[in-house]
């Protein structure tokens, strides 16, 4: 199911380094808040999976919990990648929600 | 009766077929599943131990200079604690970060195919915890942990 929440992608090579955070709007749910209005626990919804590829072969492959903020900003390394190349997250979460996004690397 | 051993010889035959089969089935459909399948029981662990039991198969670590965690000491938004791991050593399969004392203990996971050893992200914690950040490399387990303040709950509101 894909979704209407927006999944970012920000890249910087320094030194040969490149590197690459990802940004998505996602609640990140643990399923033991309380609503403060209706009294009632707001049931977990939280980003699983985060995979990211380079050019098309996997080169990370992230588990996420609950544990991790709301609106995740996952940054990774990249080594030996060049300008032009294409970096592209998959990411999905327990509701079976998921989204991606795709960039170039400048 | 020659006509009964060599029926128990049959079933026995067939049920050791039949096991043979399932537990051969089980471990092909386990072995590819683990790196890429989200590792519930792990992230359901309530203790330290058992979440890194659970994600890697053992708890064995060797504490490590060559791990580094970047964090704060005193977390300013205890719903927003930025971190980073990296890590000299070589061959490294997998990095893991766990805040001891949050409810679910396990805080993400990250399996290397291909980017540099590192990986950094933003947790909650539910209250003043040693951080551990676990490295995978050549098998083996390797940690450093740091203990960070928090004044106000993260978790749970």
């Amino acid at each position: 199911m894909a979704s209407d929440k927006q999944t970012q992608i920000r890249t910087r090579t320094r030194d040969g380094v490149t590197d690459v955070l990802v940004l998505v709007n996602h609640p990140m749910e643990t399923g033991l808040r309380t609503d403060p209005k209706t009294k009632e626990k707001v049931p977990p919804h939280f980003i699983q999976k985060m995979t990211f590829y380079l050019n098309g072969k996997e080169v990370l492959s992230a588990s996420l919990g609950p544990g991790v903020s709301k609106d995740p900003l996952v940054g990774i390394k990249l080594k030996r990648a060049k300008s032009g190349d294409k970096i592209k997250v998959i990411w999905s979460d327990n509701k079976g929600e998921s989204g991606s996004e795709e960039a170039t690397i400048n | 009766m020659t006509y009964f051993p060599r029926r128990n010889f049959l079933k026995r035959t067939a049920l050791t077929a039949a096991l043979t089969a399932a537990g051969g089935f089980g471990a092909f459909i386990s072995l590819p599943g683990r790196a890429a399948e989200w590792p519930k029981e792990a992230f359901a662990s309530r203790k330290l131990a058992e979440a890194i039991a659970a994600l890697f198969g053992t708890a064995q670590m060797t504490s490590s200079a060559a791990v580094a965690l970047k964090a704060p000491a005193q977390a300013e938004n205890s719903a927003q604690v930025q971190f980073q791991v990296s890590t000299d050593l070589s061959n490294v399969e997998a990095i893991a970060i766990f805040v001891e004392k949050n409810p679910g203990p396990l805080i993400a996971h990250a399996s290397f195919t291909g980017s540099a050893a590192y990986f950094s992200a933003r947790m909650k914690m539910a209250e003043t915890s040693d951080v551990y950040a676990v490295v995978k490399s050549g098998g083996k387990l390797y940690m450093t942990k740091q203990n960070i303040k928090v004044t106000v709950g993260g978790c749970g509101g």
